[in-house]
């Protein structure tokens, strides 16, 4: 038991870090909050430290199977715990001002250890729980808003929440009834000889629960309001770590049921769902944020559509994995933008911005590029390696189909970043000019998009250690 | 030393990034490196021993992402090395060329030279992936080149350029992916795939028809060329010698670097449709030229007859597999020369081009009339290069067409309806220099002063290139015609 507790170390230190954050903000004065942002970027960072020190460790299963420690749970250990970096850094400077910056550090930390539990659990019961772990917190981050849409947006986030938990909560209950355990093992031990509308109808009810956390489609509604509704390094959580969690954990329910055409088929088809509706919508979009939240519904359908695949073929989970650290970096880049222009909402404020603030512009071109996928960044080698698996999975038409969805969004990614190039209206100077100029957004963004473009051609050694 | 060549060009543009490089120094250190750059590929060039067939010479090879048997592989043969040496020529023309560019200097050095890399890179690739790395990355910086150096609507034939491209890229991409779980092992390599081509019947043809469709657009030929035109158009003068000599190339090189190689079958399936292709893209692209009263637009569209041209010899490489093979590979051998004739050629027009835009601001041909009397050195250079792309002998077209005929008419005979696209050349190139040299003497009001030096020397430059090969094609020759006979002799298994 207590080497089971030393595993989970990653975790145990955002714990510590969230309760060390409440604590240490309901007694620190308001001028020294920063106090709480260094702790609360420590945190994480000591939590990916001991997650990227046990990578090389052999694959266990901990706390009686019910916790899968292997490649990919540490690599969404490092990834979770580099992003939140990101978004503490981003929300020091964004929400200085804010009443509850302490909780929301705590509500941060608290949500990436809730994801990382939903990305490790190899349980029914266990994977319940960690779903609530993780969306309790979303739902204090959402309520915390000082957006005028933030109620709305929350309430939105709850009621489909607790629409989706219950179905999860019946899926597991049904899966529990035909198995008599909630683990993954028997399951997969015993799941040949079950009634197979039973067994399809819990796994697609435990699946539609963690597709809420995914923001996929059927239950993708509440991202772009939450995404427009939030503080920038909500946003940056909202549209990252919960799709991250949530997908891996996808993967293992997958990985664990024999009989994959069903599987496969169910999970890749609502992630071409996904990535087709995430792709339309976006086009449409004028708000940059509401653009980018359609954009990250597209982009899940992609991590979908491998999350399928991680049984049937053996590079699907390394592939999982590296789309996991590459779409996070990748989407942090972009909204790190976004955080650092607050007053630029609409995809017109973009214009010319380039100009002014080519540094910035440059990082938002290789993080939109980087979505679109274009070489060589870390999206570009994460699609490719999709690409094949899907062909090589026999599945030729969702090749196809990620490939007419990458040239459709295209059509959006580059309407920003010609609003940017286009020549400024005239008053532009003087709006450049009587803008804050935030510093840490923009040392993040070019941070990630430095990253972005390493990731991509450093694919190798990267993929060697994921798998 | 061929990485070293690929990777100057980048390396190079980066200091330019820096802000306070003053726009005088960027110039000439656009210059200098591109300078080099050619040096460096004469270098290569001697240094250049052929190869065994099938196989590359100065190979650099470095093991890049294996899970996915993608490496970083470039080497040349006899198929890119003339391309390789052509790019860097034009792209020193254009730095001279854009010595008296005021528009952004620094940042046009630094996106040109980055755009010189891709294309080397793309010409030297000995991986699927790189190659696809390269070409994408050639879409981006001429999308950036258009949108921020062009003119007229140039943010909509920017786009219309990037999506086209890209879309030809994707569908590319699809194709490269079949290739790949297809081969035995999984692999990426150029050289190993081509060795035993890994797809064969209904498949292979679906892949190659893939494979087909992203380097027809690129190419591009009817009906995929009505982004062509307008990107031209509205793209920098330079933007536009690189697009025409350069970057259409990456179509055709993807043509007998990858589609005839790797899927031999295929290619034969293919290669009537491909016939037909490519003569319909001779005669529309020359008919409409003859329409057109743009001077650039009517230039573009010499590009989809000229690239017609080279679709025609290769598909006709494919058909009547086993015999006739010398006549085949006289027909590869011209296709090869023409896309160095063409970037020679066609670069000297833009650049002539960018030069009457630079005096009027106008494109239309009715706008300009007997300059031979006040410039005469424009007149002179306007009308060898004119010659030279209707094929005059004596100019490398002539070298290059001559062959692609003989060896598409020996193989098909239908083939020599494509001759009438060079008689509609002729008329079209004609009429425009008659208009533009000859005549009453139609000036814009500022005047129409003749070239300065920057002007006339690298359009000089290129066609002086055009002339020697036209006149002593053996050296080029020497290097293709091996590779040439290679192919058709891969074609045929």
């Amino acid at each position: 038991m207590t080497s089971d507790l030393v595993t989970m170390t990653p975790e145990l230190i955002l714990l510590a870090g969230a309760l060390g954050c409440l604590v240490m903000g309901s007694w620190t004065p308001r001028r020294s909050l920063r106090r709480v942002a260094v702790l609360a970027g420590v945190a994480p960072a000591l939590s990916a430290a001991v997650a990227a020190r046990d990578l090389a460790g052999q694959p266990t299963r901990v706390f009686h199977d019910t916790l899968v420690l292997d490649e990919a749970t540490g690599v969404l250990r490092v990834v979770v715990g580099l992003s939140l970096i990101a978004m503490v850094v981003v929300a020091d400077h964004e929400l200085r001002t804010h009443a509850r910056v302490a909780e929301t550090y705590a509500l941060l930390l608290l949500g990436g250890m809730g994801v990382l539990l939903l990305g490790s659990a190899a349980d029914v019961a266990v994977l319940v729980c960690a779903w609530l772990l993780s969306s309790i917190p979303l739902y204090g981050l959402l309520g915390l808003g000082e957006h005028e849409a933030a109620p709305e947006a929350t309430m939105k986030t709850y009621l489909l929440g607790a629409f989706s938990g219950i179905w999860m909560m019946t899926g597991a209950g049904i899966l529990f009834g035909l198995a008599g355990s909630t683990g993954y093992l028997s399951l997969s031990a015993q799941a040949s000889g079950m009634p197979v509308v039973g067994l399809a109808a819990g796994v697609v009810l435990v699946v539609t629960g963690l597709l809420f956390k995914a923001g996929a489609v059927p239950v993708h509604l509440w991202v772009p309001d939450a995404t427009q509704a939030s503080s920038s390094a909500v946003a940056m959580f909202v549209t990252t770590l919960p799709k991250l969690g949530a997908v891996v954990a996808i993967g293992r329910l997958v990985d664990s049921l024999p009989g994959h055409a069903l599987w496969v088929g169910l999970v890749a088809g609502l992630g071409a769902v996904s990535m087709s509706l995430g792709n339309l919508a976006a086009l449409t979009q004028h708000s940059v944020r509401r653009l980018l939240a359609w954009s990250t519904v597209s982009q899940v359908g992609y991590l979908l559509a491998l999350a399928a695949l991680v049984g049937k073929e053996a590079l699907a989970w390394p592939a999982l994995a590296f789309f996991v650290g590459a779409y996070a970096v990748t989407n942090l880049a972009a909204f790190a933008v976004v955080a650092a222009e607050p007053t630029r909402k609409s995809l017109g404020d973009w214009r010319g911005v380039a100009k002014h603030r080519p540094v910035l512009v440059a990082a938002l071109a290789v993080s939109l590029l980087g979505l679109v996928g274009t070489p060589p960044s870390a999206v570009f080698v994460a699609k490719l390696l999709l690409l094949e698996v899907s062909w090589s999975a026999g599945l030729p038409w969702l090749t196809v189909l990620v490939a007419v969805n990458t040239l459709i969004s295209l059509g959006y990614y580059l309407r920003w970043l010609t609003a940017c190039l286009t020549s400024a209206p005239s008053d532009e100077t003087e709006r450049s000019q009587n803008r804050p100029r935030l510093a840490a957004p923009v040392l993040v963004a070019s941070t990630c998009a430095t990253v972005v473009v390493i990731l991509g051609v450093a694919a190798g050694p990267v993929l060697s250690v994921a798998q | 030393m061929l990485s070293l060549l690929v990777f100057l060009p980048v390396t190079a543009a980066v200091p330019l990034l820096h802000p306070r490089v003053p726009d005088r120094i960027a110039r000439w250190w656009f210059v200098l490196v591109t300078a080099s750059t050619l040096a460096l590929a004469g270098g290569v060039w001697a240094a250049y021993d052929t190869p065994d067939p099938g196989q590359l010479d100065m190979v650099d090879r470095v093991t890049w992402v294996p899970q996915i048997g993608m490496s970083y592989h470039v080497g040349v043969d006899g198929l890119s090395l003339p391309l390789v040496v052509m790019t860097t020529a034009v792209f020193l023309a254009c730095a001279v060329y854009a010595l008296r560019e005021d528009k952004r200097p620094r940042t046009q050095a630094a996106l040109f030279l980055g755009l010189e890399t891709t294309a080397l890179g793309l010409f030297a690739a000995g991986d699927l992936i790189l190659f696809f790395v390269f070409f994408d990355l050639s879409i981006v910086g001429m999308y950036l080149s258009i949108h921020g150096w062009g003119h007229g609507e140039r943010r909509r034939s920017a786009l219309l350029f990037f999506l086209y491209t890209f879309l030809g890229s994707l569908a590319l991409l699809v194709g490269f992916i079949g290739l790949y779980v297809a081969a035995e092992p999984h692999t990426f390599d150029m050289v190993r795939l081509a060795s035993s081509p890994p797809l064969e019947g209904r498949a292979a043809v679906m892949v190659l028809g893939a494979i087909l469709l992203g380097l027809a657009v690129k190419t591009p030929t009817v009906p995929f060329h009505t982004w062509l035109p307008p990107a031209h158009t509205d793209a920098p003068t330079i933007g536009s010698v690189v697009l025409a000599a350069v970057l259409l190339k990456m179509g055709t090189y993807g043509f007998v670097r990858i589609g005839m190689p790797m899927l031999p079958d295929a290619w034969r399936a293919w290669s009537p449709i491909l016939v037909a292709v490519g003569l319909v893209s001779v005669l529309w692209g020359a008919l409409v030229a003859l329409a057109q009263t743009d001077l650039k637009r009517m230039i573009a569209y010499t590009s989809v007859n000229h690239m017609g041209y080279v679709v025609l010899g290769l598909g006709a490489a494919g058909l009547a597999a086993g015999e006739q093979a010398s006549a085949r590979s006289t027909a590869v051998s011209g296709a090869v020369t023409q896309m160095v004739s063409h970037g020679l050629l066609t670069g000297a027009l833009f650049m002539l081009a960018g030069v009457v835009w630079a005096r009027g601001r106008d494109f239309t041909l009715t706008s300009y009339g007997g300059l031979a009397g006040v410039a005469p050195r424009f007149s002179v250079l306007m009308v060898i290069a004119a010659l030279g792309s209707l094929g005059l002998p004596g100019l490398s077209g002539f070298v290059a067409e001559l062959q692609i005929f003989i060896g598409a008419v020996a193989v098909v005979p239908i083939a020599a309806v494509g001759l009438l696209g060079i008689l509609l050349m002729t008329a079209v190139l004609l009429t425009a220099v008659q208009q533009m040299v000859t005549g009453p003497r139609t000036t814009p009001t500022t005047g129409f002063p003749d070239l300065t030096r920057t002007e006339w020397l690298p359009v000089a430059g290129l066609l002086v290139t055009a002339i020697v090969l036209g006149l002593a094609p053996g050296p080029l020759l020497d290097v293709v015609e091996p590779a040439a006979t290679a192919l058709v002799d891969m074609v045929d298994r």
